[in-house]
């Protein structure tokens, strides 16, 4: 009855088409033959500004028991899970890590310590706000770092899958020129079923029409990209029994990067983020709060490094945190907020098995403001060594601009 | 920064002429009636049913001459629809007296987590938490959470229902251009009398004098760290004076001592700072870079680095107080202002406290980059994304001619032939707040509780209040319709029509009327300036849709996505 006054549809064209390869597809299919597969990096972000001196513990060191009376975690106790795991007979890592410490001995997992920003804020949101957007110091910066990677090495066969955050809105980090994903999860990136049905088909016909707008370009990619999808079909890579993955949005999160990996949807920047690092009172020591958090974190990148076997070899994950903690526990047996905090790089091609970076001390005359952990590795020069040797990117100064970050400065947490 | 201030020399009509569909859509519209659709979808956030028809009995021209002056207009409905949010009627002190929990409770809830210990989940945690608010929840009002989604219930109510339809637009541009962020700790209970008292009344006024009021806002100087930047010479002078007996009164080891900066946790919790401690001891030139960048001259507006550093000299002392106490306010704190002379753009400011600030601001405000940045800014608003350069440069001599008069400059622009030429219809994409306030408004929705509708902006990438950078939320196109973006607003138009936005009744029998062919009436009233051949070929293509199918294709089709 709604079909009287419009008009009739006049051809089988739209249907015809429905059939048909997608182009992204076609596009992807062929870039796969031939082309070298892409290599991904996968940033994981831990909101609330992580206590690295907690994390990759400095337990060679006098001030870090003395200046922490309840929440030092003690000395290694041949590989007791109840003192720090031994890394190198100076750092010890918190013994809710313990999964990932097969990984450091195979040699495919690092840490930065003493990382951070220059910028001395010790807001969460100015800190973020900087490591996400790549320009400490400069708040009007529009882009996200992850982004410019990308604007830096265009790509016109690209898949829609080149960037994906897999989070509910795009974050800083991924916003930019070029069209990034974000999704809570690979289940609901589409349309919902509404009204009796879903309305994919209506609407992609009306976004079909070959109408040059920026509109319709976005209409007709975000159906190619929602076939696409479904058609590679990440789901079905199923971790194998026994690798697991810590439950909630972390896990999930993770576990869907690991997926889209292995459909070879293109991926080439993936974004996570873990919260709640935030430990102003009872942050705990070898159990508690932020045991708890590591436990999750370790966790998942285990799983993550499992559940990829061997096309771990083409990705790399780096965790950032806006900065790090105290180095004197507060009145409430915690900390608060500091300045260096530690990284974890994981995947092919790290030079695992070390701490990189140069350790500042905990010496009172070593101190950033006679407190905190002093920055000595700007998170630019650890994330421009993976861009340019894992990644390959051709600019660093563009991704970073206004920094010089030059393999001279690299951590070296990449086999060159 | 790219404000596309850059492109302002750029070729003439690439307007947004480049961005509109080929096949224009098929209007049975006379030219009168698609003037009136145009005026409703850019002065007004889209047109109601019978909007197009009340506008035209009173003539388009006198509804844009009332429109220009809001002042004059009856704004009962809305007042009474108002009336019924707790918050937004409040003070910032008010709020942060009701609504920030007080020291102990935020003491008891630290001290509780630590109790939890072990490994506890989110989960726990999140439970503790709420464990404790309803133990304090008696002697709060409301949680800090309320706050901010009652203001962005507010505004999707103004823009809805407001009859003052062109000032809550500009009211909107305003906050936009001045951005400040809800999230950045007390800057929830600033934000909302920033808006009511500082933006909202200067709207219409000297640019001037909205510019002087944002500088002077709490909001401003707290968002964008003002309030922290002294003179890096204050610290030993205090001291000096702190050694001669006179116990300076901004607090014992403050600027020069190594007491650990209380401000970065203040800056972060709902907690106020302790007033004039730890503060940061030096210069701070985030307001000083971002009132010349964003506020005025714009990136290209001539002004360097030298420049923000002069002028941020001549901003400290420019400070909230009252933080810790709940009562904020902007006060000259001249005990750390910078006493020397400066050279601002060129011209020497002498060392004259409070003055000198007032000085910058006067010199900022009257700058011809700054007509034409701001001018260039308002034409993108309510024309196109890339304005006709005739219409700026009219608009900016408007702007200087009449000491900075927005209002001048708006009519300069929503009349001029440049707003109303065919080329201009449709050719902007609406960003998600635009989209989900008209889709309210063309179907008639009632509105009870307008918070999921405002979730639903936040779902599409634009959560009100919430712009963290200080550049506000982009107004062109191609910042809204991404892959994620397009998705989130195809599955808005079908959940609303299908009734499944909380706190939105639509009665769309009642819009499709009860006349023989409801598909076309319905895409009638919802988009009145016509669908395109191939919007209907798809509607036509489906027997027996529903009415709420049929509305939310409509809704989700490109053509609503354009004003």
């Amino acid at each position: 009855m709604f079909t009287r006054r419009f008009v009739l549809k006049s051809s089988g064209l739209a249907l015809v088409s429905f059939g048909a390869v997608p182009a992204v597809l076609a596009r992807a299919l062929g870039a796969a033959k031939g082309a070298r597969r892409k290599k991904t990096l996968v940033v994981v972000f831990q909101r609330g500004a992580c206590d690295g001196l907690n994390t990759v513990i400095p337990y060679g060191e006098e001030p870090y028991r003395r200046l922490r009376p309840t929440i030092a975690i003690p000395a290694p106790r041949g590989g007791s899970r109840e003192a720090a795991l031994d890394l190198d007979g100076f750092f010890g890592l918190h013994p809710a890590l313990h999964p990932l410490l097969p990984l450091w001995k195979e040699g495919s997992l690092a840490a930065v310590q003493a990382v951070g920003s220059p910028d001395p804020t010790r807001s969460h949101f100015d800190a973020q706000d900087f490591m996400e957007s790549g320009t400490p110091g400069r708040k009007s910066t529009e882009d996200g770092w992850l982004n410019r990677h990308l604007q830096d090495d265009p790509d016109p066969g690209a898949t829609p899958f080149r960037g994906v955050s897999m989070t509910p809105a795009l974050p800083r980090i991924l916003a930019g020129r070029v069209p990034a994903v974000a999704m809570a999860s690979i289940r609901e990136f589409g349309l919902r079923p509404a009204a009796g049905g879903a309305a994919a088909r209506e609407f992609e016909e009306m976004y079909r029409e070959p109408v040059r707008d920026v509109l319709h370009g976005a209409g007709r990619g975000t159906f190619e990209a929602v076939r696409f999808l479904r058609q590679a079909d990440p789901t079905r890579y199923r971790p194998a029994a026994g690798v697991e993955y810590p439950r909630g949005r972390y896990g999930d999160s993770l576990m869907q990067i690991a997926q889209l990996v292995k459909a070879d949807v293109g991926l080439e920047v993936a974004f996570t983020e873990t919260g709640g690092w935030d430990h102003h009172a009872g942050e705990g020591g070898v159990q508690g709060q932020l045991a708890g958090r590591l436990r999750e974190l370790g966790q998942g990148l285990a799983a993550f490094h499992r559940h990829l076997g061997d096309r771990m070899g083409d990705v790399v994950v780096v965790t950032l945190t806006e900065f790090g903690r105290t180095v004197r526990e507060n009145g409430n047996r915690g900390t608060d907020h500091g300045h260096a905090s530690v990284s974890l790089v994981l995947g092919g091609g790290v030079r695992g098995g070390r701490v990189a970076g140069r350790w500042p001390g905990l010496a009172a005359d070593r101190l950033h403001e006679a407190r905190d952990l002093a920055v000595t590795t700007d998170f630019r020069d650890l994330l421009g060594e993976v861009l340019d040797r894992h990644m390959g990117a051709r600019d660093l100064g563009a991704v970073f601009p206004g920094h010089a970050a030059t393999p001279s400065r690299f951590p070296g947490v990449m086999r060159s | 920064m790219h404000i596309a201030c850059r492109s302002w020399t750029c070729l003439a009509l690439s307007l947004a002429l480049a961005g509109r569909p080929d096949a224009a859509p098929q209007s049975t519209l006379d030219e009168e009636e698609a003037r009136i659709v145009h005026a409703l979808n850019r002065l007004a956030h889209g047109p109601r049913p019978g909007d197009v028809e009340a506008v035209r009995t009173m003539g388009l021209a006198a509804w844009i001459d009332r429109q220009l002056r809001p002042e004059d207009i009856r704004d009962d409905a809305l007042a009474s629809r108002l009336d019924g949010i707790e918050t937004v009627a409040l003070s910032s002190a008010e709020l942060m007296e009701g609504y920030a929990p007080s020291r102990e409770a935020r003491r008891e809830i630290q001290k509780r987590r630590a109790e939890l210990g072990g490994n506890p989940s989110q989960e726990d945690e999140r439970k503790a938490r709420r464990e404790l608010m309803r133990k304090y929840r008696g002697d709060m009002k409301g949680l800090p959470r309320q706050v901010v989604e009652e203001l962005q219930a507010a505004k999707v109510l103004r823009a809805v229902y407001s009859e003052r339809q062109l000032d809550e637009v500009l009211v909107d541009f305003w906050l936009n251009h001045f951005n400040v962020f809800a999230d950045k700790g007390a800057g929830r209970f600033l934000i909302g009398a920033y808006e009511r008292d500082v933006i909202r009344p200067h709207a219409w006024g000297r640019f001037e004098d909205l510019l002087k009021a944002t500088a002077e806002s709490p909001a401003m100087l707290f968002y964008l760290d003002n309030w922290l930047s002294v003179d890096p010479e204050a610290a030993s002078r205090l001291g000096e004076r702190r050694n001669t007996g006179k116990r300076s009164r901004i607090g014992g080891r403050g600027l020069s001592g190594r007491r650990r900066p209380a401000r970065e946790r203040m800056a972060e919790s709902d907690a106020p700072p302790p007033q004039g401690r730890g503060r940061r001891r030096g210069l701070n030139e985030n307001y000083a870079r971002e009132i010349m960048e964003l506020h005025t001259l714009g990136v290209d507006g001539g002004y360097t680095q030298k420049d923000v550093t002069e002028v941020a000299r001549c901003f400290t002392g420019w400070t909230v107080r009252g933080l810790r106490d709940s009562k904020p306010e902007f006060t000259f704190d001249g005990r750390v202002h910078d006493r020397g002379d400066k050279v601002v753009l060129g011209r020497r400011i002498e060392a004259g406290g409070k003055d000198e600030a007032d000085r910058v601001i006067h010199m900022l405000a009257s700058h011809p980059s700054t007509a034409r940045f701001v001018s260039y800014k308002l034409a993108r608003r309510f024309v196109a994304d890339e304005p006709p350069p005739a219409l700026v440069d009219r608009a900016a001599a408007t702007f200087r001619s009449t000491d900075g008069d927005i209002r001048a400059v708006v009519d300069a622009i929503v009349r001029s032939a440049e707003f109303a030429a065919p080329e201009a219809r449709a050719a902007k994409v609406k960003t998600p707040f635009e989209l989900v306030v008209s889709a309210v408004r063309a179907s008639g929705a009632e509105v009870t509780d307008a918070r999921d509708l405002a979730r639903r902006v936040a779902g599409m990438g634009m959560p009100l209040y919430l712009q963290q950078a200080p550049t506000g939320y982009k107004e062109t196109a191609e910042a809204w319709v991404s892959t994620s973006g397009l998705l989130a607003r195809l599955n808005f138009a079908l959940d609303l029509a299908a009734g499944k936005v909380s706190g939105v009744r639509m009665d769309l029998d009642a819009l499709a009327g009860a006349g023989r062919d409801p598909a076309s009436a319905l895409a009638a009233r919802l988009v009145p300036a016509g669908l395109s051949e191939s919007t209907k070929e798809t509607l036509a293509g489906e027997d027996g849709l529903d009415s709420a199918r049929v509305a939310g294709l409509i809704l989700g089709s490109p053509e609503f996505q354009r004003r």
